[in-house]
């Protein structure tokens, strides 16, 4: 589903990844991990077309196509999604209308029906319920004064109402109480299915007992340094990046 | 021996002597003599020009009205409009009372007032200057001050026809008062319109009060409103401007606030070359409150400027100003609020807020600020904000699979949303908001 080879990117003339190779298959979910400022929203915003990011050099193919060149919206269109690690507020747009125009544009480039309004309104109840949302937030502008918790379960109710191909999931777990993060975790695997792939980067272990991935990789420097299964994330939970950090050292001062 | 060419001034003076012998011949004595006042006063002052370290005429140069050779046209002289024109020009419900004007003249057979309750009226100003002389004259020119404002003298050197409402005390009004004022461009015509507003005490009423050009000419229009807020009634007054891209349109509105009566203005500028709007507000009596809201949108080389005055004259008076613009091409807007807070008028609370959103980089807001506070223990605020549109909220809507297009089109729409929201009045506020609209995805197809 989503080929990503060597991959170069920067953001403000600063290069941030550094040759980044990731392969997900339809049905996976890989988890990403690595200690703050390593990359891993640079590789999100880059796979979903952040036009603050340049993708440098490399290549990124979804579904066989060339992402790098296509417009965010027709990333999304493609089945793609992104779900921010800090979500936006957009004063004076109301989440409900913002979410009908997102989901019909998507509907309209695949020559699908769109919703109207009443449609819409009955499809969204549903989801919202999946994330345990209160429906009054979906009335006000898209995530203004939402606490970070319900900005979270935005994102998720969002992903729900687009039900994408591949979500890339930028820390849908931070900041969240235990019920809240059962509830997400929820949301998410509510898309798993052998034709969807998940990639979720996280800092924490707790998640993942939820949404157990196929693959966990950690990101250091810019590069994916260490790549396992579900057990590598116990590792890190129990010894933190240190001894990682260290040999990518030493493998980088010996050339 | 050459002759000197005549000034517009002078030209306007010629007109005004003519009219004076034909159309206008039949009015009242006291109406001859505002006209001939302030006509005098006209001359005096003329136009005003930004050379004459003229403070309030900085940003804005009239340079071009006062230049043109506009005609001042008789009333029976005005030329025909069709009922199609004024359809596509008016806002609201048709079944609301409306007065429509060609040029400044009433036009009685394309107005039509429905059953209005006993103790309203709504007719053509010269009527009522003949049959209720007391109820005019006691307001008529005594608020809108032509000693001082050049357009104003101008304006009411030619007071004849023009809307008279008048609403008698305790009567509350269910339906919207519309006023159209129409303005065509093939004979260059200036419009001078004229509004008497006078809401008796404990009253209530919504006015409408549009401005459209009939062709995309170029013309001029100068339009004086006065509004009388009696006391403990609440006036919603409405002026949306679609004036010709070519034309020039200068207004004046004049309000005086009683005890405890709630005014709210909204003024939406969706055309013309170059506008100036003054707004003067002065509370006569305690306790009264307002809110003084303005959106334009302008692009190409359009100027729009609003001056703002709000004179908190009495205590326990309260204000809010929130106007927003939406700047594109090399367009220019100004905002010029100033806030006066006079002695012993404690507990005053002002605020004013001018937001601009500028599409281009070569589009430019101005604004400017101004308070007089002559009393220790009142609340103002101020807030002035100028800049392009948000990123960061782009990208999360294209990220979610709206196009760029629309949504620019959403974030711009979003930034005007308060404006569009302060109307009360429900089927206005969605015509206004499609209008907006409208001209937003015209703006950002080209
Ligand atoms: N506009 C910018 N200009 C320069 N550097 C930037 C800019 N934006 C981000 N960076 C830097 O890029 C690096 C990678 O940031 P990124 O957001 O990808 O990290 P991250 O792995 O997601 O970290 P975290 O776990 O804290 O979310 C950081 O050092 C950050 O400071
Ligand atoms: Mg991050």
């Amino acid at each position: 589903m989503l080929e990503v080879k060597d991959l170069h990117a920067s953001v403000g003339g600063v290069e941030i990844l550094k040759g980044l190779s990731l392969r997900v298959k339809a049905g996976e979910v890989h988890a990403i991990m690595g200690p703050n400022g390593s990359g891993k929203s640079t590789l999100a915003n880059v796979l979903a077309g952040n036009p603050s990011y340049t993708a440098t050099s490399g290549e990124v193919l979804f579904e066989g196509e060339d992402l790098l060149t296509m417009l965010p919206e027709n990333r999304a269109r493609a089945g793609l999604f992104l779900c921010f690690q800090h979500p936006t507020e957009i004063h004076g747009v109301r989440l409900d209308h913002f979410m009908r125009a997102s989901f019909n544009s998507i509907q309209k480039s695949k020559g699908l029906q769109e919703m109207d309004v009443l449609k819409f309104d009955r499809f969204l109840n549903e989801k919202v319920g999946i994330v345990e949302m209160d429906r009054n937030l979906t009335k006000r502008s898209v995530n203004e004064g939402f606490s970070g918790g319900e900005k979270k379960r935005n994102e998720i109710l969002q992903m729900a109402v687009l039900a994408p191909k591949l979500a890339i999931l930028d820390e849908p777990d931070s900041g969240l109480d235990v019920d809240a993060l059962r509830t997400v975790a929820e949301g998410i695997n509510q898309l798993r299915s052998p034709e969807n792939a998940i990639i979720l980067v996280t800092h924490y272990q707790r998640i993942l007992d939820y949404v157990v991935p196929d693959n966990v990789h950690v990101i250091i420097n810019g590069r994916i340094v260490k790549s396992g299964d579900k057990k590598l994330a116990l590792e890190i939970e129990a010894q933190g990046y240190d001894e990682l950090e260290k040999s990518v050292e030493s493998l980088q001062s010996s050339g | 021996m050459t002759q000197r060419p005549a000034t517009q001034e002078q030209a306007y003076l010629t007109a005004l002597e003519s009219f004076e012998k034909n159309g206008y011949a039949n009015d009242p004595s006291w109406a001859h003599d505002i006209r001939k006042a302030a006509m005098s006063r006209f001359q005096s002052l003329g136009f005003p020009t930004s050379r004459r370290g003229n403070e309030e005429w900085k940003y804005t140069d009239i340079g071009p009205i006062a230049k043109a050779k506009f005609r001042s046209l008789d009333s029976n002289a005005q030329p025909r409009v069709n009922a199609a024109d004024v359809e596509g020009a008016s806002l609201g419900e048709p079944g609301w009372s409306q007065l429509v004007f060609v040029n400044g003249g009433y036009s009685e057979e394309l107005s039509s007032v429905s059953s209005l309750p006993a103790g309203v009226m709504v007719v053509n100003l010269v009527e009522a200057m003949r049959s209720t002389p007391d109820l005019v004259q006691a307001h008529l020119a005594r608020h809108a001050d032509y000693e001082a404002n050049a357009f104003t003298a101008l304006n009411t050197a030619f007071i004849h026809e023009g809307a008279f409402v008048h609403i008698t005390d305790g009567i509350m009004l269910d339906e919207p008062i519309r006023l159209l004022f129409l303005s065509t461009s093939q004979e260059e015509a200036v419009s001078q319109s004229r509004v008497l507003i006078v809401a008796g005490k404990d009253s209530k009423a919504a006015i409408i009060e549009g401005y459209a050009g009939i062709s995309d000419g170029r013309y001029f229009s100068n339009a004086v409103t006065e509004i009388v807020v009696g006391d403990g009634s609440t006036v919603e007054y409405y002026k949306v401007q679609q004036q010709s891209e070519k034309a020039f349109h200068i207004t004046t509105t004049e309000v005086a606030l009683g005890r405890d009566s709630n005014f709210s203005s909204i003024n939406i500028d969706l055309g013309g070359k170059l506008t100036r709007n003054n707004l003067n507000v002065l509370t006569e009596g305690e306790g009264s409150s307002s809110v003084l809201n303005g959106l334009y949108l302008v692009n190409g080389t359009q100027h729009v400027d609003n001056q703002v005055i709000i004179d908190h004259a009495k205590p326990y008076t309260t204000s809010r100003e929130l106007y927003k613009g939406i700047l594109d091409g090399k367009s220019r807007s100004v905002f010029h609020g100033s806030i006066i807070v006079r002695e012993g008028a404690v507990k005053v609370n002002a605020n004013q807020v001018d937001k601009n959103l500028l599409l281009s980089d070569q589009a430019e807001a101005d604004t400017k600020p101004a308070f007089w506070v002559y009393c220790d223990d009142v609340k103002c605020g101020h807030g002035a904000a100028c800049g392009q549109m948000d990123e960061t909220a782009l990208f999360y809507m294209r990220s979610r699979g709206i196009d760029e297009k629309t949504a620019r089109g959403l974030l711009t729409r979003a930034f005007i949303s308060e404006v569009i929201e302060s109307i009360s009045n429900e089927p206005l506020r969605g015509q206004v908001d499609a209008l907006v609209q409208t001209k937003l995805q015209e703006w950002l197809v080209s």
